[in-house]
């Protein structure tokens, strides 16, 4: 565990699977965002997963291993932010109901369902924050991820952010707020009504003539990207933090590059 | 009607190839959500009545015994008979006996689901009775030999062109293409079996306690002719379907048409309390309710009692975006959509249903405009629970969670596999991205898997901030 120099709310970043295997970048620009915040941002190493691959298959027993897991782990910081609607939103919203049975952990899950934040709506809600002279030359458009506009109500807090940036212009598209098709094993259980649903995703994403998509889940950007990328679209895609953080100059995902590292 | 809700993902991908289905699901998608939207927008109070509509069956439901007796007894003051059917054999029984005892050679039917769920148009058909459907869409499957697909518009998954062909056969033509041509011909034909009817069955929207009352709304006018013009009205509706006064029938009036099809109010809202009385310019001589539990007194025991609260507008399954790719067919029984995927296994069998609660992102875009605020994404999870203790959910797949549930619960083996994951993801990447990942095949065959850069987070993070 290690402690970064500027001081003000400690916070422990939940590093998701996706962003941790798929796009360390989005970590990175979580960190500039919070600490440029004036968050003290650490990263525990004891953390995997929120569980919420178990709990949403119908494995209580898994969810529930995987969130006490959770819950030891971040407990004593004062939040627990993560770049995901999904990931936070179950811990948000699906611990205290795993445990609501249990006496002895359901207030340590209430206490962290407490102080566990959506980055973005982390920055625009309880820290207030702007981000700090960050440029992006480009049209984006936005996709609302459906746990965090549904489950945590993230929608206007990108947009405001984003509207802050520098050179970037927003073109919403239609249907914004339909899910792409992603669901978590859904897309490899349904694959073709998935297939499906990104297509109608993607068309409405090229019809706004925007250069670059952002979202605040890794899991639909991954779906959408991979899509764009499939029929040869020329749109980037980047998490909203790499936007915001400055940090969106290399490749998006599923973009032509060479290793970031 | 037979269950096929087994085959859902052969079903799917049929819809989803199915170019007529796919237009005509396309246009009926863009009216019912944005008609609704403004509906919700332009009533300030909208939010508040749905929490309003919520509370209020939840009272209904923690005394449904005490409110349906009050109504059988205003049914009964009033003239008319309530029956109780334990299932759907019993509820078609009744059904059957009183049509036999009036010798019924005609039978005219607006729109009931709880009519499909019970299988009755095959048993009335099957003693020799000709049935009639006068809701239009129901006309228009009916036509077809389908079930409806949709549960206040049954023949959305028909096109113009294919209504046309279909009158044409039954009618014998000239072909029309024009929509009001189309009215009007199901209009003339039908008109005549209203005044042959026997019976007239319809559904009831709602079923009130302090008058004995039953509701049906429509935009046709069709009920009211059914149920007028026959002989005998029959009333088929779940007990839930039960409100304690107008009052409360006002209510969810107001958010039924909203919810539905987006309109303010439905064109005829349409109050029946008994049989014609001495006087009457209209009305059947005899007025039955046959109140199907089917189910409904078990869920309202357990966790899936939000389910009772629905009031069947449809606003799920419009708001839905697996049912707006495959349609209503797919889901291989009577309610298909959110509410259908609940419904379905609890009424038919946990293992007759395996695909329903799990062909779901879980986006919540149901719950969020559900008119009484059904949790329907909560209680699809809550049925994939039973389906894993029950070991109904496939061998491989529970497999797979408890080998992924004893990796992440060891972080440093879970980091190493990610290292490993994330460098060989990387190796295989051409240009930022996978086209073809063996094992990975229903990623891979739909889209690329976006490459990872090489390194995990948590390495890089160590290696960067590790040493300070």
């Amino acid at each position: 565990m290690t402690e970064s120099p500027t001081r003000g709310p400690r916070v422990g970043l939940f590093a998701t699977c996706l962003m941790n295997v798929f796009r360390p970048n989005v970590g990175f620009s979580a960190v500039k965002l919070l600490e440029d915040a004036g968050c003290s941002v650490e990263v525990p190493a004891n953390q995997t997963c929120c569980g919420q691959p178990g709990y949403n298959s119908g494995d209580y027993d898994a969810a529930r291993a995987l969130a006490r897991q959770v819950i030891e782990t971040f407990e004593n910081y004062d939040y627990i932010v993560g770049p995901s609607g999904s990931c936070m939103a179950t811990i948000r919203h699906d611990y205290p109901v795993l445990f609501q049975d249990d006496p002895m952990w359901l207030p340590r899950a209430q206490a962290l369902s407490e102080k566990a934040w959506e980055l973005l709506s982390f920055l625009a809600d309880v820290l207030h924050a702007a981000p700090a002279d960050s440029h992006y030359d480009g049209t984006v458009t936005y996709h609302d991820s459906c746990s965090g506009l549904r489950g945590l109500g993230i929608k206007g807090q990108p947009r405001a952010l984003l509207g802050e940036v520098d050179g970037l212009k927003l073109k919403e598209m239609e249907d914004s707020e339909v899910c792409c098709g992603f669901g978590g094993t859904f897309c490899v259980k349904y694959p073709e009504i998935s297939e499906k649903m990104v297509e109608d995703k993607v068309r409405n994403v090229l019809a706004t003539g925007a250069d670059t998509l952002v979202g605040g889940d890794l899991g639909c950007l991954m779906n959408i990207a991979g899509r764009l990328r499939r029929i040869n679209a020329p749109v980037k895609v980047f998490h909203t933090a790499e936007v915001l953080a400055g940090l969106a100059d290399g490749p998006g995902l599923a973009g032509a590059a060479k290793e970031s590292d | 009607m037979e269950i096929r809700s087994k085959e859902f993902k052969q079903r799917a991908v049929f819809a989803i190839h199915d170019a007529s289905l796919q237009q005509a699901l396309g246009k009926a998608r863009g009216g019912f959500v944005g008609k609704r939207a403004q509906q919700a927008a332009e009533l300030p109070e909208f939010e508040q009545l749905r929490e309003e509509a919520k509370n209020t069956k939840n009272h209904i439901l923690d005394n449904l015994d005490h409110y349906l007796e009050r109504y059988e007894a205003a049914v009964t003051a009033a003239g008319g008979h309530v029956h109780w059917a334990r299932d759907a054999e019993e509820a078609r029984r009744i059904i059957l006996d009183i049509c036999k005892r009036v010798d019924a050679k005609t039978v005219t039917k607006g729109k009931s689901m709880v009519s499909e769920e019970i299988g009755l148009n095959e048993a009335l058909i099957e003693h020799g009775m000709e049935v009639v459907e006068t809701d239009l869409g129901e006309y228009i499957i009916q036509l077809a030999h389908e079930p409806p697909s949709h549960i206040i518009a049954p023949a959305v998954h028909k096109t113009k062109d294919q209504v046309s062909d279909l009158f044409e056969k039954a009618h014998g033509g000239p072909r029309k293409t024009e929509v009001a041509d189309l009215v009007n011909e199901a209009r003339r034909v039908l008109r005549d079996k209203y005044f042959k009817a026997d019976v007239g069955i319809t559904g009831g929207n709602f079923l009130v306690a302090e008058t004995g009352s039953s509701i049906i709304v429509t935009n046709e006018g069709n009920g009211d002719l059914t149920q007028t013009l026959a002989k005998v009205h029959i009333v088929t509706s779940g007990i839930e379907r039960v409100v304690p006064t107008l009052d409360d029938a006002t209510l969810f009036l107001r958010l039924l048409a909203r919810s539905a099809t987006g309109q303010e109010t439905e064109t005829y809202t349409t109050i029946s309390t008994g049989p014609r009385r001495a006087g009457d310019l209209d009305g059947p001589e005899e007025y039955h309710v046959v109140l199907v539990d089917n189910g409904r007194s078990k869920m309202l025991a357990g966790r899936f009692k939000d389910m009772l609260r629905c009031i069947r507008c449809g606003a799920c399954m419009n708001h839905c975006p697996v049912y707006g790719a495959v349609g209503g067919h797919a889901y291989g029984w009577v309610y298909p959509g959110p509410m259908g995927s609940v419904l379905t296994p609890l009424i038919k069998g946990l293992d007759n249903a395996y695909d329903l609660p799990n062909a779901c992102t879980l986006n919540g875009r149901c719950a969020s405009v559900c008119p009484v605020k059904i949790p329907l994404p909560d209680l699809l999870r809550e049925l994939r629970h039973m389906q894993h203790q029950q070991d109904i959910t496939p061998v491989m797949q529970k497999r797979a969670l408890q080998v992924w549930r004893y990796v992440a619960t060891r972080p440093k083996l879970y980091h190493a596999l990610e290292q490993v994951g994330a460098r060989f993801l990387s190796a295989i990447a051409k240009n930022g991205s996978i086209r073809r990942l063996p094992l990975a095949g229903a990623w891979t065959d739909v889209r690329d898997l976006p490459a990872p850069a090489g390194r995990t987070f948590l390495e890089l993070w160590q290696g960067k901030r590790g040493q300070k």
